[in-house]
This record gives C-alpha cells, sequence and structure tokens, in this order.
C-alpha cells in the first residue's frame, strides 16, 4: 500500500518542477541509494542547507500535523520534507493566501489562527478566535477570512490584514466544512453533528438554506463553474451534489469497494479539477481516494440505478496511505496530493494515469495539505 | 445553558477568547475532585434549553435516579446529575440544529430517589403529554416504567441498565437501549484480549446478582471468542473502604491470598459492578498479572480522555456546561437525546410516532464520536456501538471490535447479542 520512498524517489517519477521539465533521471544505482540513505540518515541539517542554497523553483506542499504541532514544508521536485515548522497548539485547518506568500494555520487548541510567511516562515498575523478547525478565503481579494469555530456553533468573519472580526453567524453544531464560490457570493458550511450543509450570503451575511445531507458532514467543494457543491458525509458514507440556485439536492453518490464493509467508507475531503471533469473523493479509512466523473453524475442519474451505474460514476479506486483527509492540487492540475492520518504521510497521486508516485513521511497525524501556487 | 452559550459569543463579538480557558484551568485546578459532586454546578443547571419563541416544542422526559454512590476511586465519585447533564448538553445540540429547521427541544427531568416510585415519576411527565422518556434507573425498574408507559404510547429510552434479561427474555417492544448491555461490554473486552493473545482468564466476581450476571457474561464471552477461564473464584466479604484507617493494610494481605494459588493464566478479569473489590486488585495480586473489567482495563461506552473521531468537541461542549467531565452515563443519556433530535430533523416532524419510526427505519445513523455510527438492532431495541476500552479513566487503550472479528452485516455486530442468538419474541407488528 504505502509505496517505498527511496525505490520510487530514483524511479520513473514524474517531475513536479513548474517549467522546463528535466530530462529522464537515471535508474537507481548503488551510489544514488547510499547518497540517500546519507541525506536521510543526516536529517534535516543536509535537507535545510539543500534547501536554503538552492533556488525554490519547486511547487512546496505545507501538511498540517494535527498531533506534533508542526507544519511540514515539502518540496515536491525532492519528494521530501525540507522543513518542519513549529506552530500553536492542535494545527489542523489551512488556507493560502492567492499569491501564496501567506499560510493561514487553524490551532484549535491554542484558540487562535496563525498568519506566516511561506519563506521566512515567521508568524506575521495572529488571529484571535475560540476553537477554529477550518477556514475559508475569498479570493482574489483574500478577504475577509470565514472561520468554523467547532466548538462554539459559529462561522466567524474576519479581516485578516486588520485581524478584526467583521460578524458572527450561527451554525449547527460543529461547523467544520467551508467553502465560498468561484464568485465568491456564496459561504457554504457544513455542520458534523448535525447533519446539514449551510448556505449563507457574502452580501447580507444572511441564512440562505439548510440543506440536510446523510449524517456527519465534513467538507462543501463547489465546483469551478459555481453551479454545485459537492458535500461529504463522513457517517453516511456519501457525497451529496447540491445546486447552488435551489439548494435542492441533485444526486448521492454512494460508494463501495469490494471487500471493504461500507462503515469503513468515510469520505471527507473533495478536490474537484478546474475544468469540472473529475472530483476526487478522499475515503478516509477506507484507504483510497474515489475518482468521481462530476459531469456524469447528472447525466447518470438518468440511467437504472444498480451497479452499473454506480462503477460507470466510480471510475476507479486508489490506494494511498492510511487515512487521508484532504487533499491538494498542484497548480498545474497534474499531481494530487492527499494527507495520510493514520500513516504520517503524504502520498502523491498522478492525475494522468491515476497512480499513486510516492508517499513522503511527514509529522504525526496529517490533517490537511495544500501546495504552493508557485 | 443559555448564559454558558452567551459568554463565548459576546466574547467572540470583542474579538476576544471566550472563557474556555478559564473553565478548562478552572478544571486543571480541581482534576482530583473532577468528578466529585459540584454541587454548585448541578444547582445551577437549568433543567432545560430556552424555549424559542413561535416555534413547536417536543419535551422529552427524563426519569433521574438521585443516589449516592460509593466508589473505591473518589475521582469516580459519579456527580448529582451524572446522565441528566448528558441529556441536557443532547437538547442543547438539538436546538442547536433545531433552530434552522423550526424545532425546539426542551428537558423535563423527575428525580426519584431509591425507594420513591419510578412510575409516578412518568405519570407526570405522561400527565405533561411527554412522550419519548429517557431514564438511568435499574433494570428492574426500566421493566416497569416500560410497563407502564406502553398503554400511552411512550417509548423509554434505556441509558443505564446493562441487563441482558431486559433485551432479550424479557425484551419490551416501547424499549430502546442506548446503554451497552452486559454482553457487549463483555464482548468489547474479550476481542481485544484475544487480539493480544491473552486467552486464558482468572474470573473474579462479586456477590451482587449483577456481579453474577456479569460474570455469566465473561463466561459466554469466553466461549464465544475462545478464551479459557482457568480459575473462577467469588470474591466474598466487603473489602476495606477508604475510610477505614487500616484498609490498606488489610488489602495489601487479603488480596494476595484471594489471587494465590491459581493455574497459570494471563489476565485477571474481575466482575464487580458496585465497586467493592475490583478496584482494589490492580497491583495486588499474587501474580503479576494486568487486571481487566470492572478495574485496569474497563469496556465502557465513554471515557472522558476519548478524542478520536471528533470527541475532543465533544469533551469540550461537555465540559463547558457541566464544568465536570463527561461519564458513560452522560454519554448513553445524550446518545437518547440525540436519536431523537436527529430523527426529528430528517423526518422533519416532532411528532414522536415519525421520529421513533425514523429511529427504528434502515437509514437512521447518528454520529457519537466512536468511529461508526449508531443505529437500532431491530431485534432487541439495543443500540450498537462501538466500545471504548479504557485504563481507568487515564487513557483510551484501544476501541472495539477489534479488527479481524467480522460479520456479514456490520463489524458493530460482533459485539453483544445478534439476531439469530435473539430469545427477544414480541407480538408480530411489535417489532423494536
Amino acid at each position: 500500500m504505502k509505496i517505498p520512498v527511496i525505490a520510487r524517489s530514483r524511479g520513473g517519477r514524474g517531475n513536479l518542477v513548474r517549467a522546463d521539465p528535466r530530462p529522464p533521471v537515471r535508474a537507481p544505482n548503488r551510489a544514488h541509494l547510499a547518497a540517500t540513505f546519507l541525506a536521510m540518515t543526516c536529517g534535516w541539517l543536509l535537507a535545510l542547507a539543500l534547501f536554503a542554497t538552492s533556488p525554490a523553483h519547486a511547487y512546496m506542499a505545507y501538511a498540517s500535523n494535527e498531533k506534533d504541532n508542526t507544519i511540514s514544508v515539502i518540496d515536491l521536485d525532492k519528494m521530501q520534507v525540507v522543513k518542519t515548522v513549529p506552530t500553536g497548539q492542535r494545527p489542523r485547518g489551512m488556507a493560502l493566501t492567492s499569491d501564496g506568500k501567506r499560510l493561514l494555520v487553524c490551532l484549535g487548541d491554542s484558540n487562535r489562527i496563525d498568519i506566516f510567511n511561506t519563506r521566512t516562515w515567521q508568524v506575521v498575523g495572529s488571529i484571535d478566535t475560540p476553537d477554529p478547525e477550518y477556514a475559508a478565503l475569498r479570493k482574489p481579494e483574500n478577504n475577509p477570512l470565514y472561520v468554523s469555530n467547532e466548538n462554539n456553533a459559529l462561522i466567524t468573519v474576519w479581516n485578516i490584514d486588520t485581524e478584526k472580526m467583521l460578524v458572527q453567524m450561527p451554525t449547527g453544531v460543529e461547523p467544520e466544512g467551508m467553502a465560498v464560490s468561484p464568485d465568491g457570493q456564496l459561504i457554504v458550511n457544513t455542520t458534523e453533528t448535525t447533519n446539514m450543509a449551510q448556505f449563507f450570503s457574502y452580501a447580507t451575511g444572511k441564512n440562505l438554506a439548510n440543506v440536510l445531507v446523510p449524517p456527519r458532514p465534513r467538507w462543501a467543494a463547489f465546483t469551478h463553474d459555481g453551479k454545485q457543491v459537492w458535500v461529504s458525509s463522513e457517517l453516511g458514507g456519501a457525497v451529496t451534489v447540491i445546486d447552488t440556485r435551489t439548494f435542492k439536492i441533485l444526486d448521492t453518490i454512494r460508494f463501495q469497494v469490494e471487500g471493504l464493509r461500507s462503515t469503513f467508507i468515510q469520505p471527507v475531503g473533495i478536490n474537484i479539477t478546474d475544468d469540472d471533469k473529475l472530483a476526487f473523493v478522499a475515503l478516509g479509512p477506507a484507504n483510497r481516494v474515489a475518482v468521481v466523473s462530476v459531469p456524469e453524475h447528472k447525466v447518470l442519474s438518468y440511467v437504472a440505478t444498480g451497479h452499473a451505474e454506480y462503477n460507470a460514476k466510480v471510475k476507479k479506486y486508489l490506494l494511498v496511505g492510511q487515512r487521508p483527509w484532504h487533499m491538494a492540487f498542484t497548480p498545474d492540475g497534474k499531481y494530487l496530493v492527499t494527507a495520510n492520518g493514520l500513516s504520517n504521510d503524504v502520498s502523491v497521486i498522478r492525475v494522468s494515469d491515476l497512480r499513486v508516485i510516492n508517499t513522503i513521511p511527514v509529522g504525526q497525524q496529517p490533517w490537511m495539505v495544500l501546495v504552493s501556487p508557485h | 445553558m443559555a448564559a454558558s452559550r452567551q459568554a463565548p459569543d459576546d466574547n467572540a463579538q470583542s474579538g476576544q477568547r471566550p472563557n474556555r480557558r478559564t473553565v478548562l484551568s478552572g478544571l486543571a485546578a480541581s482534576v482530583g475532585t473532577a468528578f466529585a459532586h459540584p454541587a454548585q454546578a448541578a444547582s445551577a443547571t437549568p433543567a432545560a434549553a430556552p424555549t424559542l419563541p413561535d416555534v413547536p416544542t417536543l419535551t422529552i422526559g427524563y426519569v433521574h435516579w438521585l443516589h449516592d454512590v460509593e466508589t473505591i476511586s473518589l475521582i469516580f465519585t459519579p456527580a448529582p446529575n451524572n446522565g441528566r447533564a448528558g441529556a441536557e448538553v443532547g437538547v442543547s445540540d438539538n436546538n442547536t440544529t433545531g433552530r434552522f429547521l423550526h424545532q425546539n427541544f426542551a428537558l423535563e427531568t423527575v428525580e426519584v430517589r431509591t425507594g420513591q416510585d419510578p412510575v409516578a415519576a412518568l405519570n407526570t411527565l405522561i400527565g405533561k403529554g411527554i412522550r419519548l422518556v429517557v431514564t438511568d434507573r435499574p433494570a428492574a425498574d426500566v421493566l416497569k416504567l416500560a410497563d407502564a408507559a406502553a398503554p400511552h404510547g411512550v417509548t423509554i429510552f434505556n441509558a443505564g441498565a446493562p441487563d441482558d434479561s431486559i433485551r432479550e427474555e424479557n425484551c419490551r417492544a416501547n424499549l430502546v437501549h442506548t446503554a451497552p448491555s452486559n454482553a457487549m461490554l463483555t464482548d468489547a473486552l474479550a476481542q481485544y484480549l484475544i487480539w493480544k493473545r491473552w486467552p486464558r482468564w482468572f474470573l473474579a466476581y462479586g456477590e451482587t446478582p449483577d456481579d453474577l450476571l456479569l460474570a455469566e457474561a465473561y463466561r459466554r464471552a469466553a466461549k464465544v471468542f475462545g478464551a479459557r477461564i482457568v480459575a473462577d473464584r467469588q470474591y466474598k466479604g466487603k473489602a476495606g473502604s477508604r475510610e477505614t484507617d487500616s484498609g490498606l493494610i488489610d488489602l495489601q494481605k487479603q488480596l494476595p491470598v484471594f489471587t494465590q494459588n491459581a493455574p497459570e493464566y494471563d489476565v485477571l478479569v474481575c466482575a464487580d459492578q458496585n465497586s467493592v473489590f475490583a478496584g482494589y486488585l490492580p497491583y495486588r495480586t499474587w501474580d503479576a498479572r494486568p487486571v481487566v473489567g470492572s478495574a485496569g482495563l474497563i469496556p465502557t461506552s465513554w471515557d472522558p480522555n476519548s478524542t478520536e473521531f471528533g470527541g475532543k468537541q465533544m469533551q469540550d461542549r461537555f465540559i463547558a456546561y457541566a464544568h465536570r467531565f463527561m461519564t458513560a452515563l452522560d454519554m448513553n443519556a445524550w446518545v437518547a437525546v440525540r436519536m431523537i433530535g436527529t430523527a426529528a430533523s430528517y423526518a422533519q416532524s416532532l411528532d414522536p410516532d415519525k421520529i421513533m419510526a425514523y429511529m427504528r427505519g434502515p437509514s437512521f445513523q447518528l454520529g457519537a464520536y466512536r468511529g461508526l455510527s449508531l443505529s437500532i438492532r431491530s431485534w432487541n431495541g439495543q443500540v450498537r456501538q462501538a466500545i471504548l476500552l479504557s485504563d481507568s479513566g487515564r487513557t483510551v487503550v484501544s476501541m472495539s471490535p477489534q479488527p479481524g472479528f467480522l460479520h456479514e452485516v456490520t463489524v458493530l455486530d460482533t459485539l453483544g447479542t445478534d439476531k439469530p442468538e435473539t430469545t427477544c419474541k414480541l407480538p408480530a407488528g411489535q417489532k423494536t
């Protein structure tokens, strides 16, 4: 299930550099392996030295490690952690500004969100807010910030530059997933314990609709055309597709993996490709990511239900590390990185052939992962 | 509740952190007595969340057993609002959703002391039109309540009694058991012991009728999962209590003798429902063996240290409300109230009949911070649920079902009495 790092890191993996793809890397030999072992044993010092001296031309991934209170900074070219940044208590949700220069990290047990400069890793700002689980930025303005205050059944809305709270909106029990529509007009939140996708207006802050979905909704993702929002239900084992104009449920997508009890299929993260063709759904303890056709869910809903339709909808299952929850695409859309909470690593999936090409160890219990835009 | 919810909101309004830090530091300071009687907290807790104007309200009843419990460990002394506080947080959670769905919930509690008639309390609730009632009374009273409730179409939620008989040969159609049964608890522990390859058990049990039932459940679990009971001994006579000046010295002599001359065994499994002797067993056995069951590694529906599966949020919410840790009984009562609230939101109705129909239906699922969702077993009204294995309230060691124990429907049904084994017979059309 977990692909050995050494074998894969020198083998036929794709380059993740943004431009100027390198010539193919040679097959592994003893020297390479020895060097890799040396690099691993020398640990952080060498890794840091390499990072400091070479230009940052690769995409960087940031994983929030809930249990050991760090952010792992991963160079996706080197396919390794190049820096470990200590944070406050219990980092979970993260958000990146559009320019990639600031990373906002929700620190649930420190009751604040710290804003890191992604070059210096200094904390450049801090928002005091109780038990933040996840926060979503309205882009491209990078303001406001919508925060799920899990213990308080509240969304708080913040200006991240002034660090002032603008407004608060009451929600159901344990607000978690949060997303802002592509046009910035609609906010959606999922309440884990009370099973709703709740919609709010950006302009008025008013609660527009509350849609009941299967139990424990964890995450919400808008399609890029803004017409639909997809909501994952961790315990319900389903993804609900909701129309953002009528707030009606268009479809409920369920998952089935041969040899696995349905109770272990717990969808959490949803990432939809820029062209709205594919949705990737992390299935938690099923240790898989489902690939779902975005347009077809609707077309196929006209076909008789059953296994045939079912398998057509869910094109393929990918084996990743254990308990993938949240994921991020590289900006070129070629790779998808998953944070695997139980095996303490991140997996890199190549979107073109849906293969896991690498698995990189990070800190304890990675919750979320984001990829820099540059 | 209104006050406790208001505080964080107000603070958030001004950009300040809420009062939680104070609550937690207060807790840390009094951690030794956190389980003990927080008299001020109990008296300060309102019976129900505020009723919203113009919103239809469903009132849930609670028949609360107010009694003194003596425990070996001081910190496990239950608070007077043990169980009830869980129901109150459940009502508050229901209302957090309800305010968006035009539903409101309230809790009406009647306290019944030992020796008082629980049926009179139930009738008071029925007189007020209440049809869904939670109780933490012992098994015999649960049956009395169920029988008195039946003609009125009232459903009783058993949050406290673990007895298998009221789920099996004495089952009732209008009973839902949120408390796990003895069979579920003992199976949960047995699976872990088998997974650990500790199959040789020394079974030590007490003298009360409920100790005998629990011991029987361990014998059954041993048979089901392939463990062997190599020693089977009853502990007679009350051990010293913490009030006894010389208690420790006596125990130090007594318990090694009680556990002496046993055949080779892996673990000492103790069945002691009333905190008489089990708590004294760890570190006092003749052989150096771990203690499990009623002390040591304890199977339970909840533990104040359980933070997995979002449990941290539940713990935080409970502590902020009750100013103490959340017990298994609190969890069982919370589950009952949240089952009602969840069924009401999906059924989109506050009609108890529609709520119960949805709750007993195929699509009902409740998330309760233990990974797999909870639902009702159709054959005996038991709520299927994962069981935590707690290191006496210090850490959660594991959670059962254990890996490798399979079931054709749901792994949760590897715990307790499964459909083919049930002796619960209900009149046709009255299946729970």
